[in-house]
């Protein structure tokens, strides 16, 4: 059995694997009816392990400390929100998808409520258009502050990971003093946002940008220049551009595999993206190094977005004319934005009524870790972490 | 003048000594463990839980969390080796247990004045990894097997450079008794100046930098922490201890940690030994300069342990046999061709 990771896939094929299919496919079922062999060691990695923020499970066939096979093993937070959205009306639903990821709740409604009014033929306000993106933008560092610190403590080292608890929280504090919820602001409205801004909210938020900033720099020094952090994470999970693209990985981790790609640029406009000046960051290596080094740089492009944008604020309503009873006419939608975790989209069939038909949700998460049993093999225990890790996933992301 | 009544019997005399040992273990645990886990910690990571349980700087945080351990079950998996699991942290706590009866504190404040004293606690001190292997084995636990193996590959990676730095140390003192070793620098002179005697950490700074090293790897403190590794191992040869039991663990890691840190004081600063200081008076001030030396030095432990992140096992050994040993060996070799050439 190889250690190394197979040869890239020609055009449209997908990778090849050593591993004999039979034995790959049940390992999920190894404990209970597969005999251990001699050498071979199956380790349970989750569904309770600190590193799998929340409840995968990683089946993992070990040589030693060398990984043979993993098989991510989903669903054990599964709370069948598709199925609930088909009883639930348009308006009900924001407050489901906000748990889809939880880190980054305002962003997870923004795509499903778009998709609602271009159905409906309504245009939220400009102000409303230009909130939901500093919401977003700011939902985006609250996600990537504690995804800088966390990789921190998975490759072993504590303190970052609380420094990135505690500068979130200020960032936080700025959603919950707009929204009312800290983690679920369930703050879209078809047709516009519940709220205007508070006063002296944009004061708060310029020094907090700062203060963010400051933070990154905090980041670079502390984690990403530390020498044994680069040695832990440099050439560790390598995703190649093509196949990266091929397995659906989409958000930063692919921008970490050299692909220029940003949905905020290149997808259709649902919010104003484009009257700000800001950048694409991408990182030719694809290895865990590069998806930290690449979210780091997302931080501080997303604090100068909002910082921007905050400068740049439209004065108006936030709330378009809607009737009381908001019903979707007849028609289908796929709307999909730029999440924190990567590309997000809803695909909703509306029959008329006050409810949709049918809501696929695409999340990020999900494909993210697709790639992982490719990922894996011929790595080392401790940098199963490290890929863990630098993926970033949500376990709602994934279950939905 | 203080006089220390010691025409006591042999078997009173044990007795005493033994108790101080044994008392010297937690207590020195519990000390580091407020002082660097609690608070130091707490102020670079801005934690605010230890900062404030019973009112004043967070005091009361460390008693709480001593009696969470003793009320909690005391859990033993079905499948584990039963003895052996009990024995194990008593086994981790016995090699701390052993080191202290080496260390001298005053001229004649020392349990046992061996004249193999270095060689002596280096070799006790690697004891503990027995008990970590046989937690790892006896838990019957991957996780835990998976911690137990590490740390004896770690463990045969470092003691290599931990002797090696220490015996520039002892080439230059000329002898192995850790008592000889504190005369030594206490009776040297900087250029002719002997007003604060000769530490050693002035000759070998590179000794002193590898026995660092090395030490933090023996007491599998990161960044040399995989038999422990929280974030993937969850805790390693640990996992399944409980309560009391994970208490010893607790204290056996922190009282090591003490233990090196007055190895390393003793070696390189020069232990109890106070300019100008003779005889009771010295008996009375050593304890005290021996501590502030120990403080310093975990200080420098705990600091490294807060801020780095963990290397992976094959990074260690690498580490280790490409960088610790060559560099000790140069640093071997050009301490005896100074000591023989000056």
């Amino acid at each position: 059995m190889t250690t190394t990771n197979p040869t890239l896939p020609g055009p449209g094929g997908l990778p090849e694997f050593e591993v004999d299919p039979a034995l790959y496919r049940h390992l999920a079922d190894a404990q209970v009816n597969v005999e251990l062999d001699t050498g071979d060691m199956i380790l349970n990695l989750g569904p309770q392990h600190p590193a799998t923020h929340g409840t995968l499970r990683l089946v993992v066939r070990l040589d030693g400390e060398r990984v043979v096979a993993a098989d991510p093993v989903i669903g054990y937070m599964h709370r069948g929100y598709e199925k609930l959205t088909e009883v639930r009306t348009y308006p009900q639903i924001t407050t489901l998808i906000n748990r889809i990821d939880w880190l980054s709740s305002f962003a997870n409604e923004v795509p499903f409520v778009a998709a609602a009014e271009e159905l409906m033929g309504i245009e939220a306000p400009p102000r409303a258009l230009q909130i939901r993106l500093v919401l977003t933008e700011l939902s985006r560092i609250a996600t990537f502050l504690l995804f800088l610190g966390e990789m921190g403590l998975q490759v072993g080292a504590i303190t970052p990971a609380f420094y990135g608890f505690r500068d979130r929280e200020y960032v936080l504090n700025l959603i919950e003093a707009v929204t009312g919820g800290r983690f679920h602001p369930n703050f879209n409205r078809i047709g516009g946002l519940k709220d205007d801004l508070p006063w002296g909210w944009l004061n708060d938020t310029r020094h907090t940008m700062e203060k963010v900033l400051d933070s990154c720099d905090t980041f670079e020094t502390l984690v990403a220049d530390n020498p044994i952090f680069e040695k832990r994470t440099r050439s560790i999970g390598i995703i190649p551009a093509e196949l990266g693209a091929a397995y659906g990985v989409s958000g930063s981790n692919l921008r970490a595999c050299g692909v220029d790609w940003d949905l905020r640029r290149d997808g259709r406009a649902f919010l104003p993206y484009s009257d700000l000046e800001w950048k694409v960051w991408t990182h030719p290596d694809g290895d865990s190094f590069a998806r930290y080094w690449v979210r780091l740089q997302e931080t501080r492009e997303s604090a100068r977005m909002v910082l921007q944008a905050l400068d740049g604020l439209a004065s108006g309503p936030v709330m378009a004319k809607v009737p009381r009873i908001i019903k979707v006419p007849e028609g289908e939608n796929w709307v999909s934005c730029e999440n924190p975790l990567g590309e997000m989209g809803y695909y909703v069939v509306s029959k008329g009524a006050t409810g949709p038909f049918r809501v696929k949700i695409r999340s990020a998460s999900f494909s993210n870790v697709s790639i992982l049993p490719w990922l894996l093999r011929g790595v080392y225990v401790p940098d199963v972490i490290t890929i863990l890790g630098s993926l970033y996933f949500i376990l709602g992301d994934i279950d939905r | 003048m203080l006089e220390l009544a010691l025409d006591v019997g042999w078997g009173t005399t044990l007795a005493v000594k033994t108790i101080v040992v044994l008392m010297l273990i937690p207590a020195g645990a519990l000390i580091l463990g407020y002082t660097f886990l609690l608070k130091m910690m707490s102020h670079m990571q801005s934690r605010l839980g230890p900062m404030d349980p019973g009112g004043f700087h967070g005091w009361y945080q460390l008693v709480g969390d001593g009696l969470k351990f003793i009320q909690k079950e005391d859990i033993m998996p079905a499948e584990a080796d039963r003895r052996v699991f009990a024995f194990a942290p008593a086994v981790v706590v016995i090699s701390t247990f052993l080191v202290f009866v080496v260390i001298p504190a005053g001229p004649r404040l020392v349990v046992a004045p061996l004249d193999v004293g270095v060689f002596y606690a280096l070799a006790v001190s690697s004891l503990s990894v027995i008990g970590v292997l046989m937690a790892g084995w006896a838990s019957a636990n991957k996780y835990s097997l998976l911690g137990g193996l590490r740390a004896a590959a770690q463990l045969i990676a470092y003691e290599l450079p931990l002797v090696l730095a220490v015996v520039g140390v002892v080439v230059q003192a000329g002898t192995m008794s850790l008592q000889g070793i504190v005369e030594a620098q206490r009776d040297g002179a900087i250029f002719g100046w002997d007003g604060v005697g000769f530490p050693f950490v002035l000759t070998q700074v590179v000794g002193f930098g590898l026995f660092m090293v090395a030490a933090q790897a023996e007491l599998t403190q990161p960044p040399f922490d995989m038999p422990v590794a929280e974030s993937e191992l969850v805790g390693g040869y640990m996992v399944e201890y409980t309560g009391f039991r994970f208490l010893f663990f607790f204290i056996g890691e922190f009282g090591t940690a003490f233990a090196f840190a007055a190895l390393a004081a003793t070696l390189f600063l020069g232990g109890w030994a106070v300019p100008g200081v003779e005889g009771t008076a010295a008996d009375v001030l050593g304890p005290i300069v021996l501590f502030a030396k120990i403080m310093f030095v975990a200080f420098l432990m705990f600091w490294a342990r807060f801020t780095y992140p963990r290397l992976r096992e094959d990074q260690l050994q690498s580490l280790a046999w490409k960088w610790l040993i060559p560099i000790a060996l140069v640093n071997i070799l050009v301490t005896g061709i100074l000591k023989v050439a000056v």
